[in-house]
């Protein structure tokens, strides 16, 4: 078996292999230095942190799970909170619920780290949890919310502790970050984004009718090398657009898990993948004819 | 059925292990104030998203937020009035800035802020206690003469001074910890503190008798109702619209004598 992309660059070259990862760090990096430029160069830009920020001093955005746990805390929220929850969803509808997770979230580079590192050091077993862990713990926190009258989950939530923490000072919270990445690397793979986060399922709820989408759209030409299978965070979000012509599903990944990485589109030497829209997912003509007869 | 159980199981697990924690993290130090404006304890938790614009418009970087491992709640601001007091801009940024309303736009008026209450701790350290002439919190209070007054006292020490004792109205009193700051001594004798720790609180059917009488104009009671105790009064004299039971009461206690 030759190494994960191996095929790929041989086929595309380096950068092309790479192209979307790359960009997705720059876009990572950009967001993060957007957040710095004001404490460290004293040009406010955006202020605030990913809960609540104001870009240019006019423009809100709000994380939508803290807003809905202070909601379910049972506090009328004011209009700027509110406003910047109708940009954030209006912004992710289009672009992806989970773009949030793999383009913005600060946690993701930690995640990929271990994710990589545990390909590259070669650990192979994984704890067990269902995917679905995260909607139960979604929940869990909004009956906190609800049951205490305060934000609860912002106590330990390790996406605004490390984001905020690079910006306002970590403290103690360093220990958490490496907790998730420890937590990833040695006892479940892909544990924390892909399995515990209420944050990211919270996005994935916004996904679930978001426009943009990575497409299948030259499945025929898959040699089913699995590689996209091997970097992909949610890998069972391709097996029905890659796989499922014959069961007439159509090639674009419509699963709200799929956090529009791009890393299927850079990884496969055949281009097999694409983005697309949601919209442009032909059901298959195979699997019609195929379940005409009967 | 059973997956679910299990899954229902553990997340209620992690949940109660947060809510506990979170229950006890909600206690404040005593040394930290939050902004002006700033909920209740429990609605305040709930309503502040730790998004930390409060702390970005405060021109005088007063306001932090607290850090994992702080005894603060994770994310919230606060100040410490020792080391930054509130400097109570009338325009109040930090209320503008919160997107939430976890402080209060209600608040236009910063001396209406009721961040906490200052109070004078310590009465064996404090220079004007002492009977010296320090004023430094009264001098400093930006409500001088409303929220800090110097009340005299006779100095029983010297016996031919006055006390000037500083005495915090918490009617006025908005918390902002500028007393707290510039108190000279190398710990503070006047703190800050969350006014639910700092202020007394009467039986609510309490009445204080010349503020009703004050309140009404005139005396609630009629004068002729009023029943006058007996005045101990030396043999003999006599003082004028005074019972004077003494007589009585001699006479019947040399009557109860024998027994």
């Amino acid at each position: 078996m030759t190494a994960i992309g191996i095929e790929a660059i041989q086929a595309k070259g380096w950068w092309a292999t790479h192209r979307w990862l790359l960009l997705r760090r720059l876009s990572q990096l950009s967001v993060m230095a957007l957040f710095m430029a004001g404490p460290w160069l004293g040009l406010w830009l955006v202020k605030g942190n990913l809960n609540h920020s104001r870009t240019l001093d006019v423009l809100p955005m709000t994380d939508p799970l803290v807003l809905i746990q202070s909601l379910a805390a049972g506090h009328a929220v004011e209009r700027n909170a509110l406003l910047g929850l109708a940009v954030v969803l209006l912004f992710y509808l289009i672009i992806g619920g989970r773009a949030y997770c793999s383009w913005v979230c600060p946690v993701n580079v930690v995640t990929d780290a271990a994710a990589w590192l545990r390909r590259r050091i070669g650990i192979r077993g994984s704890a067990h949890i269902s995917r679905s862990a995260r909607y139960w713990i979604l929940g869990m926190t909004l009956a906190l919310a609800a049951i205490t009258g305060s934000i609860a989950w912002e106590m330990i939530n390790p996406v605004s502790m490390l984001h905020r923490g690079l910006i306002f000072g970590m403290g103690a919270g360093w220990m958490v970050i490496l907790a998730v990445l420890l937590f990833d690397l040695f006892v479940m793979s892909r544990g924390w984004c892909g399995h515990l986060c209420p944050v990211g399922a919270c996005f994935s709820l916004i996904g679930r009718w978001s426009l943009l989408r990575v497409s299948a759209e030259r499945r025929d030409s898959c040699n089913n090398c699995m590689d996209c299978f091997a970097v992909c965070p949610e890998p069972q979000v391709l097996r029905s657009p890659l796989k499922g012509a014959a069961k007439g599903a159509g090639p674009v990944v419509m699963s709200p898990n799929c956090t529009n990485c791009g890393r299927c589109i850079d990884i496969c030497s055949k281009d097999v993948f694409t983005l697309s829209s949601r919209f442009n997912n032909p059901v298959s003509m195979a699997g019609v004819s195929a379940t005409a007869p009967k | 059925m059973l997956d679910t159980a299990k899954m229902a199981c553990g997340v209620g697990m992690l949940g109660l292990g947060l809510g506990l924690y979170g229950k006890q993290a909600r206690a404040l130090p005593p040394g930290a104030i939050r902004p002006p404006g700033a909920l209740k304890k429990d609605d305040f938790l709930g309503a502040c998203v730790r998004c930390g614009l409060c702390v970005r418009d405060c021109p005088y970087d007063i306001l932090s937020l607290a850090r994992p491992g702080h005894e603060v709640a994770t994310g919230t601001p606060f100040f410490v009035a020792r080391n930054k007091p509130c400097e109570m801009c009338e325009d109040i940024p930090c209320v503008k800035a919160c997107p939430t309303g976890a402080l209060d736009p209600a608040l236009t008026d910063i001396t209406k802020a009721k961040m906490g209450l200052a109070v004078l701790v310590d009465h064996e350290t404090c220079l004007n206690f002492l009977g010296l002439r320090c004023d430094v919190c009264y001098r400093v209070c930006p409500l001088i003469d409303k929220a800090i007054t110097l009340e005299l006292q006779h100095n029983e020490r010297t016996s031919k001074h006055t006390r000037f004792l500083p005495t915090v109205h918490s009617d006025q009193c908005t918390g902002c910890g500028k007393c707290e700051a510039s108190c000279v001594l190398e710990v503070s004798a006047i703190k800050v503190y969350p006014v639910a720790l700092a202020k007394g609180e009467p039986g609510s059917h309490y009445r204080i008798g010349w503020e009703e009488k004050r309140k009404a104009g005139k005396s609630l009671v009629e004068d002729r109702n009023i029943i006058d105790l007996p005045d101990r009064l030396p043999e003999g004299v006599k003082l004028e619209g005074h019972s004077d039971p003494g007589g009585r009461l001699k006479s019947r206690m040399s009557d109860e004598a024998p027994r």
